[in-house]
C-alpha cells in the first residue's frame, strides 16, 4: 500500500505529460525499489551468514540440547528438565543453607563486581589522561598502542607470568622477607581470589579503556572551556561533563569485561589454583564428564544472568540513543 | 545585572613558541559599547578575545576590565562571559540546565537557579524550549540559549567569538539586530570577533581592524570606511579602490569615481584606461576598467550617470574623482609578521 502511494508520488509530474506512460513509471519506481531493497540485503547477508550460521544456530542447539535427558555416559534425545532440575538440587531442601549452585553464582559475581570496579576505575582514568593530558594525536596513538602490547602473547602466558611473581617463594613474598615487612611468606598472594581479580584486571582493563577513551576523544574540548569559563572546578567539570559525556563508553566497556568475566573459566582455574567455583567452571566441569545437557543447561542460565545484567546497564543509558 | 565595565588592553603581547601571534596590542573600549575585532582569519583576533576571556595565557602586558587587572585571574574572576563559536552548549543538559550551570558551579539551589534561568531565557525569547536538549533546537535557537547562559554569571563584558558565522545569512541578519538590541537594552560592553566587515560595520560602536597580530586601524564604522588609513584597510572593508599616483596610494571609494571620455576637460586627478566589465546591480552599474599601468578600478555609477553616457566595453575612458574625497594612505609597514604562517583564527 505505502509502495504504491509512493511511487505514484515519485511519478505524479510526469503523469500530465505521459497519459499513458504513468503505468509504466509506476512499475518502473518499483522496480527501482525492490532493486535498492535487494541490495540493502545483499550487503547485509555475508555478516548475517556469519551470524546465523556461528552464533544463532549453535545458541539454538544449546538451548534444544539443554532440555534433553541424558545418563552417566550420553544423551538422550527427549524432552527432560533434568539439566535445570539436577543444576538446583537442594536448593529448596537445604534453606536456610544456599545450594552449590547458587554459592558458585554468588562467588563469580563478587569476582566479576571486583572485576568490573578496578578495571573501571583504572580504565577510566587511563582512558582520561589519554584524552585530555596527551595533546598531541601522535601520542595519543603511540601510547594507545603501547596498551595492546601485552595482547602480543596469549592470554594463558600472562597469567602464568603471575605465578613467578606471587607465588609463596615469588619475587614479591621474597622482597617482602627480604625487607623484613614479614617474616612468613605471604599465603594469599597465590591461588586465591586476590589472584583471580588481579589477573582479571590484568587481562581486561583495555577492553574497559578503549571505549571509554572513544567517547572521551569524541568530547568537544570547547565544552570543558564553556565549563571553566561558567566557574566550574576542575573536579566539577568531570562530575558535571566528563562522566555524563563518557557514559556510552563506560557502558560499552562494561559489558565487556562483565560477559567476559561471568564466563571466564581459564583465569578463575589456572589463578585460583583450580580451587575456586564459578559459572563457567561448572559448564567446563559438566563437559568433561560428558553430560552434555547439564553443561548447556548450566550455559542457558548464564546467558539468561548475563543478559538480566546487560538490560539492567542498558536501562540506565540508551547505548544506542548515544552512539 | 551589572552595567558594563571598560576595558583595557596595555601592550598585550601573545607568542606561540617563536611566532607572536599578538603583537603588543594597546586598546581601550569604553563601558556599555558594542566593538568589534575584524580582520583576516590569523590576523590574532581570536586570540586576543581568548585572552581577555582568560582561556589563553598573556605573553606579555595587562588587561583591565573597569578599575581590575585581571591578566592573571581565571575566566569566572574576570567580569567577562565567553559565547562560544558554534555554541558549546552541553548536549546531556537540557536548555534550562545549560543557561542554570554558572550558578550550579556556584551551589546555588536548584529551584533558584532555575528561576533566574528562566528570567534569561525569557530574555532571549526561548521559555517554551527550557526542557529540550540543545540537539533539539535550531542554529538560532542554540544561540539565544547560548547568549542566555553567558548572561547568568552577570558579566560586565560580554565577549562573543564569531557568533553568527554558523548561521544561514537570512538568519544572521536577524541575530546580528538581536545582539544590537540586547547589548543596548542590557548597557553591556560586547566584543564581538568576526571576520565580516559588513557585520562589523552595522554593529560596532568601534571597529577594531587587525592584521598580523596588530591594530591596523581603529574607530567608529564611518571613519574606517570614509578614511582607511592603510592599503589593507582600504581592501580588507571593501567598496575602494588603491590607486597609485606618483609615490602615494589613494583610497578611493568605487561610488566616487566619475568616467570620463578622453578629450572632455577634467579637473583634478586622472587614470587613463579601458573597460574591461559592465555589471548592471539593479540599483547601480558596476564599470571595471583596466588601466594603462595594467591595474584594475570599479566605478559604481547611479542609473543616471551611466545613462547620461554610453559605455562599451572595449571603451577607452578616463577615470577621475574629486582629490578632497580621497585618502592618502601610509605605506605599508615593513613587518617580519606579516609573512608569518597563518596559526590560529
Amino acid at each position: 500500500m505505502t509502495q504504491d502511494t509512493g511511487a505514484a508520488d515519485l511519478t505524479s509530474p510526469l503523469a500530465p505529460m505521459t497519459a499513458g506512460g504513468s503505468d509504466q513509471a509506476a512499475s518502473g519506481g518499483r522496480l527501482r525499489k525492490a532493486a535498492a531493497r535487494s541490495i540493502a540485503w545483499l550487503q547485509a547477508g555475508p555478516m548475517m551468514l556469519v551470524f546465523a550460521l556461528f552464533f544463532l544456530l549453535p545458541l539454538v542447539l544449546v538451548i534444544i540440547v539443554s532440555a534433553w535427558d541424558y545418563n552417566e555416559y550420553e544423551m538422550i534425545p527427549a524432552f527432560s528438565l533434568r539439566g535445570y532440575t539436577d543444576t538446583f538440587e537442594g536448593c529448596i531442601s537445604g534453606l536456610p543453607e544456599l545450594c552449590t549452585i547458587l554459592k558458585t553464582y554468588l562467588k563469580t559475581l563478587k569476582l566479576c563486581l571486583l572485576t568490573w570496579g578496578l578495571t573501571l576505575f583504572i580504565g577510566f582514568w587511563v582512558a582520561y589522561f589519554l584524552a585530555f593530558h596527551v595533546r598531541s594525536k601522535t601520542w595519543q596513538i603511540v601510547l594507545s598502542l603501547l596498551c595492546t602490547i601485552p595482547f602480543w602473547t596469549s592470554n594463558v602466558i600472562r597469567m602464568i607470568a603471575w605465578i613467578p611473581l606471587l607465588g609463596r617463594n615469588g619475587l614479591v613474598n621474597q622482597g617482602l622477607i627480604g625487607s623484613g615487612l614479614t617474616t612468613q611468606p605471604i599465603e594469599w598472594l597465590l591461588f586465591s581470589e586476590f589472584s583471580v581479580v588481579l589477573a582479571l584486571v590484568h587481562l581486561f582493563t583495555f577492553f574497559m579503556v578503549v571505549p571509554i577513551f572513544n567517547s572521551m576523544i569524541r568530547i568537544d574540548k570547547r565544552l570543558i572551556e564553556a565549563a571553566y569559563d561558567a566557574g566550574a572546578s576542575g573536579w566539577q567539570t568531570l562530575v558535571n561533563i566528563v562522566i555524563p559525556l563518557s557514559k556510552p563508553g563506560i557502558v560499552i566497556g562494561s559489558i565487556f569485561v562483565i560477559t567476559i568475566v561471568m564466563g571466564d573459566f581459564i583465569t578463575v582455574g589456572v589463578m585460583g589454583g583450580q580451587q575456586i567455583a564459578s559459572a563457567g567452571k561448572i559448564i567446563e566441569s559438566r563437559l568433561s564428564a560428558l553430560q552434555f545437557p547439564a553443561a548447556a543447561a548450566n550455559a542457558v542460565i548464564l546467558l539468561g544472568i548475563t543478559i538480566l545484567i546487560i538490560s539492567a546497564l542498558t536501562r540506565i543509558v540508551d547505548v544506542r540513543k548515544e552512539l | 545585572m551589572a552595567a558594563g565595565a571598560s576595558l583595557e588592553l596595555v601592550k598585550v603581547t601573545k607568542m606561540y613558541g617563536h611566532v607572536t601571534a599578538v603583537d603588543t596590542i594597546d586598546l581601550r573600549i569604553p563601558a556599555g559599547s558594542y566593538c568589534c575585532l575584524l580582520g583576516p582569519s590569523g590576523c590574532g583576533k581570536t586570540s586576543t578575545l581568548r585572552m581577555i576571556a582568560g582561556h589563553e595565557s598573556v605573553s606579555a602586558g595587562d588587561i583591565i576590565v573597569g578599575a581590575k587587572n585581571v591578566t592573571d585571574l581565571p575566566p569566572a574572576g574576570r567580569g567577562t562571559a565567553m559565547m562560544f563559536q558554534s555554541y558549546a552548549l552541553f548536549p546531556h543538559l537540557s536548555v534550562i540546565d545549560n543557561v542554570a550551570f554558572a550558578l550550579k558551579m556556584k551551589g546555588v539551589a536548584k529551584a533558584e537557579r532555575h528561576a533566574e534561568a528562566r528570567k534569561l531565557l525569557e530574555l532571549v525569547d526561548m521559555q517554551a524550549y527550557e526542557a529540550r536538549l540543545p540537539a533539539q533546537l535550531s542554529g538560532g535557537q542554540q544561540q539565544r540559549v547560548a547568549l542566555a547562559r553567558a548572561l547568568i554569571t552577570s558579566p560586565q563584558v560580554l565577549l562573543l567569538d564569531e557568533p553568527l558565522s554558523a548561521l544561514d545569512p537570512f538568519l544572521r541578519l536577524r541575530m546580528r539586530a538581536e545582539l544590537k538590541r540586547l547589548q543596548r537594552e542590557l548597557g553591556l560592553t560586547f566584543i564581538h570577533v568576526t571576520h565580516g566587515q559588513d557585520e562589523a560595520m552595522a554593529l560596532s560602536d568601534l571597529v577594531v581592524l587587525m592584521n598580523g597580530g596588530r591594530i591596523e586601524q581603529q574607530g567608529s564604522p564611518r571613519e574606517i570606511f570614509n578614511h582607511p588609513r592603510t592599503e589593507f584597510a582600504a581592501k580588507f572593508i571593501g567598496g575602494h579602490n588603491v590607486i597609485a599616483l606618483g609615490d602615494t596610494s589613494y583610497a578611493v571609494r568605487v561610488d566616487r569615481i566619475l568616467l570620463r571620455k578622453p578629450g572632455q576637460p577634467i579637473d583634478g586627478p586622472q587614470v587613463a584606461g579601458t573597460i574591461s566589465k559592465i555589471e548592471y546591480q539593479g540599483t547601480y552599474v558596476l564599470v571595471a576598467i583596466v588601466t594603462d599601468g595594467g591595474r584594475e578600478i570599479s566605478a559604481q555609477l547611479t542609473d543616471d550617470q551611466f545613462d547620461g553616457t554610453t559605455y562599451s566595453i572595449g571603451e577607452q575612458v578616463i577615470a577621475t574623482w574629486n582629490p578632497a574625497l580621497a585618502d592618502p594612505l601610509t605605506p605599508p609597514r615593513h613587518l617580519a609578521i606579516a609573512t608569518s604562517p597563518e596559526l590560529v583564527a
